[in-house]
């Protein structure tokens, strides 16, 4: 890991000056030992509900039920979703928060370094439960991630379990954004206004505002879950007085903003990685900033169009409708800045800059499909079809898992000294790339077609395009573990990198720091000019 | 028990891509449309896309381009330009507009689609864990009195080797019911769409048609079919464990064979009691 | 102000902003009431002042369906005793619906109105109806109960077929006290 230089810690040994052993990483206050912990927990969760993505997509392959009967197929799809939004996505972007923002802004840590540890460590806890209501009677809940009532009324205490860990990793995430909110108001060196923050570091001061405001709102619609299972109340059931669809406007009142907490970091990684690699600057900083901000704010006031197909006023819908196309501005605005900076730049394509322009074409398509979903009509042939997993899938790993590669790769030298194999990394991109098309570019068609979602089984008109689907899961997993293998290769034998890896990139970590970054940097902030 | 298990998966994979070929038509697209408002969500599916591919290849083109020519491999320099106040505007004024003009034909597919009013046949459709029952409530003009009072569930009729089995997989596998819901063609029918326990969602995708099924509430909804055939949809709101295994069938005869149908369901349910499941007579059902 | 004081004051305005929205979370359910009111999605079941203007509007006729349903643990049979009038807005209308209790048990059940299309449910002003208070049934009663109300003359002129639904849910517990106001969100439902 990182190198220290000259600093006392409890059990320092060796010629390191390291804290020693395990309790090093449950007692450090450190910003870079815990992103590092944040993204060594994000991967191995991936890899747990891309196990579960693997269940599916077998149950899948062919018609007929093969692999595990349909209550369980329910169960794998709601641990997926739950695992990979709150296990993964989350905390990998919050794990790149960590090691870079307080770089990034010529700070020596985080504001509260004991809260960031509290941070991280009610995450394992949380995840060990989700896995546990794999086990108990009943099993996992089997409502999607999604969790709808009164469905979720029905299920055994696998339910409670899962409510009881979406507390826990709401608090971490609550906790995590004042954390970075405090970080960047009051911590940034001399001279760093906030116009010349590196995005990243503007696209986290938006996310984390957007997580301290949804997600106790996610917080009371599993906590009004829990008291309609066991204590009586009756806020989504008809026969009280409640209606299952005010669920629905309490959940999506958190989720769409949700969705925007993981891209938006995502639009970061990728505004840092494509201006250096193009060796010119991002094309339009001002715009970059008020174009992620425009999308924060209207991501509060488009929730329902996930509901158009549960009886909402038509006035509502129209509302709806126009509000989530107003979203495709911004955001093509954020598509062309990046094209542009790419534009009559000096390009260099190594893996990050794979990754990123992996992410510029594949979100844009996942942004289109996304559009075609906010017209009403369209929405009411393709609500709860393959068309929806296509689109979000290609927002959501097209888009902010290969921006989360880029950034990996990108920072890699930052944090271990050590460059990857680049050949390897362009081999992992590759076969992420097709692999990813694969399994998810026809589900575009099961859906125009007809074929639902959340299905254990399905009308053998849909075979083919879902043997395709599954050949490319196994496909795209097993090139996650080609990933797996150049991290650790790089941080164990990796070629000792130059102190400047990358031509063209400019933040502070970069100009400023050596490289690999001591352990503990900017003790004295530097002047920004 | 692998072995078990792969030899299923194989011999599902492989009757699989057989009755793939029989059905040798890949599907990329919405289904057929049976109905004015699926013809009108069709052929705006169909507009925005062909705006998107434009707006796509235009962008990446562009950006393609720079791949290509702007490389640092083939000596190009990195122009220093940044910031453009007219270009941006540009770039956020022109999507405005183009978003515009997507939401004119889209508003007046969504306010046809909410008119119910003027029925000529009125059914209520209740989802249950897991099938549906349909019940006619009222019809109107030539229709009135014909099917009125006919009730009956409506489940999943392939059979459990199929699915679990070896069994080869009928030619409507997983979308086949035993007693399926029965309209006139060329009628404005009004569904009344209801649960009995959790969410469940009522959908044709021929008829465009798609509604929420909320326990304690009704919603409405309505198709007028063109064409007499047999049509299949399926639930589209998870709803436990058989969600998947609850397929909608709808019937669309000629107005004289309808009415047969209505008669003989009434002379059914009055030898078989109220409540019971009416004979599955589809007398005169044309091929499909 | 020094950087620790500066930190804690930002934690301490973010907590209140969290406690807030967890707040604003729970104030959607009211809200939400409040919203479906007002636009007639779903009414708070009590009786209605009789409207302003009881006019009758002789040019246009309303075709009312009545729709009925119970739970699957209900032992009723529950219908109505027309399945559709014609109706003009602002006339006095009452209608009959029936309930069996087919069970050897007292059982206790509250009604629920909905409305297609959903927007016809501001329009209908109910003076008496057995969805106003929970109803209990003795054991094989049999028992008709009216729903008297009046369509306003606002409905609008593109609705003219309205279809009003009952779902009978169960009540729990021993024979609960008449005219229960509904919209109480306790326990027991």
């Amino acid at each position: 890991m990182s190198a220290v230089i000259g600093h006392e810690h409890d059990h320092a040994h060796g010629h390191d000056h390291y804290p020693g052993g395990l309790m090093r990483w449950v007692k450090t206050t450190n910003h870079k030992d815990i992103g590092t912990m944040y993204l060594w927990f994000s991967f191995v969760m991936f890899l747990t509900g891309g196990f579960m993505a693997m269940v599916i997509r077998a149950e899948l392959f062919a018609p007929g039920m093969q692999v595990v009967d349909p209550e369980v197929f329910n169960q794998m799809t709601t641990l997926h979703g739950l695992i990979m939004v709150f296990g993964a996505i989350m905390p990998a972007f919050v794990g790149f928060a960590n090691w870079l923002i307080p770089m990034q802004i010529g700070a020596p840590d985080m504001a509260f370094p004991r809260m960031n540890n509290w941070s991280f460590w009610l995450l394992p806890p949380a995840a060990l439960l989700l896995m546990l209501s794999l086990f108990v009677p009943g099993g996992a809940p089997g409502v999607g991630w999604t969790m709808y009532a009164p469905l979720t009324v029905q299920q055994g205490m696998g339910m409670d379990l899962t409510i009881f860990a979406v507390h826990i990793l709401g608090m971490s995430s609550i906790m995590g954004s004042i954390n970075i909110i405090t970080t960047i108001l009051n911590l940034r060196a001399p001279g760093m206004t906030l116009m010349k923050m590196p995005l990243f570091v503007w696209t986290w001061l938006i996310t984390a505002y957007l997580l301290i405001a949804v997600m106790p709102v996610l917080a009371g619609a599993v906590t009004m879950t829990l008291t309609d299972r066991h204590f009586g109340t009756h806020f989504f059931n008809a026969a009280g007085g409640g209606d299952p669809v005010l669920f629905q406007h309490i959940f999506w009142f958190f989720g769409h903003p949700e969705v925007y907490i993981i891209a938006i970091p995502a639009f970061g990684v990728v505004s840092q990685v494509i201006p250096a690699f193009s060796r010119k600057p991002l094309f339009g900083y001002t715009s970059m900033v008020y174009a992620t901000t425009s999308i924060a704010i209207l991501s509060f006031v488009v929730w329902a169009h996930h509901m158009y197909t549960t009886g909402l006023p038509t006035t509502a819908q129209l509302y709806y409708m126009y509000a989530t196309m107003l979203i495709a501005v911004p955001t093509g605005v954020k598509v062309f800045n990046w094209v542009a900076t790419m534009w009559r730049g000096s390009l260099t394509f190594e893996t990050p800059m794979l990754f990123a322009i992996g992410f510029l074409f594949l979100f844009t398509i996942g942004g289109f499909s996304g559009l075609v979903l906010a017209i009403v009509p369209v929405d009411i042939q393709l609500q709860d079809t393959y068309y929806v997993v296509a689109h979000f899938h290609y927002v959501m790993v097209a888009g902010a898992l290969f921006s989360a590669f880029a950034g990996i790769y990108f920072w890699l030298p930052k944090w271990t000294g050590k460059m990857y194999d680049e050949t390897l990394g362009k081999w992992h991109f590759w076969l992420s790339m097709i692999f990813f098309n694969m399994i998810f570019f026809v589900q575009h068609f099961l859906g125009l077609a007809g074929m639902p979602r959340r299905i254990p089984d399905y009308s053998p008109q849909f075979t083919d395009f879902n043997m395709i689907s599954s050949i490319g899961a196994f496909g795209f997993g097993l090139s996650q573990l080609l990933f797996l293998y150049v991290v650790l290769k790089c941080i164990h034998s990796g070629e000792k990198a130059p102190q400047k890896p990358w031509e063209g990139a400019d933040s502070l970590e970069w100009t400023h720091l050596p490289t690999p970054a001591p352990y503990h940097s900017f003790e004295t902030p530097p002047t920004v000019k | 028990m692998i072995k078990t298990l792969l030899q299923k998966i194989g011999v599902g994979a492989a009757l699989a891509l057989v009755s793939g070929l029989v059905w040798a038509q890949a599907r990329y697209n919405l289904q057929q449309p049976q109905t004015e408002v699926a013809r009108q969500i069709y052929d705006l599916h169909t507009i925005i896309l062909v705006i998107c591919l434009v707006i796509f290849v235009g962008v990446f083109g562009m950006m393609f381009y720079s791949v290509v020519r702007h490389r640092k491999s083939v000596g190009h320099q990195a122009a220093q330009f940044h910031e453009n106040a007219t270009v941006e505007i540009i770039w956020t004024v022109v999507p405005f507009f183009i978003l515009i003009g997507m939401a004119w034909p889209a508003t007046k597919s969504l306010l046809e689609m909410k008119d119910t009013s003027s029925p000529d046949l009125t059914v209520k459709v209740t989802g249950y864990q897991w099938k549906w029952s349909y019940e006619y409530l009222k019809g109107e003009g030539d229709l009135s009195g014909v099917a009125d009072g006919v009730m009956f569930y409506s489940t999943l009729a392939t059979p459990h080797d199929q699915i679990y089995g070896s069994a080869a997989k009928g030619e409507n596998y997983l979308l086949e019911v035993d007693n399926p819901l029965v309209v006139p063609v060329d009628k404005k029918v009004r569904v009344l769409i209801t649960a009995n326990d959790v969410l469940h969602a009522w959908w044709m995708p021929a008829f465009g048609v798609k509604q929420d099924a909320v326990p304690g509430f009704i919603r409405d909804a309505w198709f007028r079919v063109e064409k007499p055939g047999t049509y299949r949809g399926q639930c589209a709101e998870l709803c436990g464990k058989e969600h998947g295994f609850m397929p909608i069938v709808v019937v669309v005869l000629e107005q004289k064979e309808f009415a047969d149908w209505a008669a003989k369901q009434k002379t059914a349910s009055a030898a078989g009691g109220a409540q019971t499941a009416a004979a599955a007579g589809t007398a005169g059902q044309p091929a499909k | 102000m020094n950087r620790a004081a500066a930190n804690r004051t930002i934690l301490i305005k973010l907590l209140v902003v969290a406690v807030g929205m967890f707040g604003f979370g729970y104030s959607l359910v009211p809200l939400y009431q409040k919203i479906c009111e007002v636009t007639g999605i779903y009414e708070v079941e009590k009786a209605s002042a009789a409207p302003a203007n009881t006019q009758v509007d002789e040019s246009r006729l309303v075709t009312l369906e009545f729709d009925a349903n119970i739970r699957s643990d209900l032992p009723w049979r529950f219908r109505p005793l027309q399945t559709s009038v014609k109706v003009h807005p602002g006339q006095l209308v009452q209608v009959m619906y029936e309930v069996h209790n087919r069970s050897d048990q007292a059982v206790a059940g509250q009604a629920i109105p909905s409305y297609g299309p959903q927007v016809a449910g501001q329009y209908f002003r109910k003076l008496d109806c057995f969805c106003f208070s929970t109803q209990t049934f003795a054991a094989g009663e049999v028992r008709q109960m009216p729903v008297v109300f009046v369509i306003e003359r606002g409905l609008p002129r593109d609705v003219n077929t309205v279809t009003l639904s009952y779902t009978f849910f169960k009540v729990e517990g021993a024979a609960p006290s008449a005219a229960r106001p509904r919209g109480d969100r306790s326990a027991a439902g």
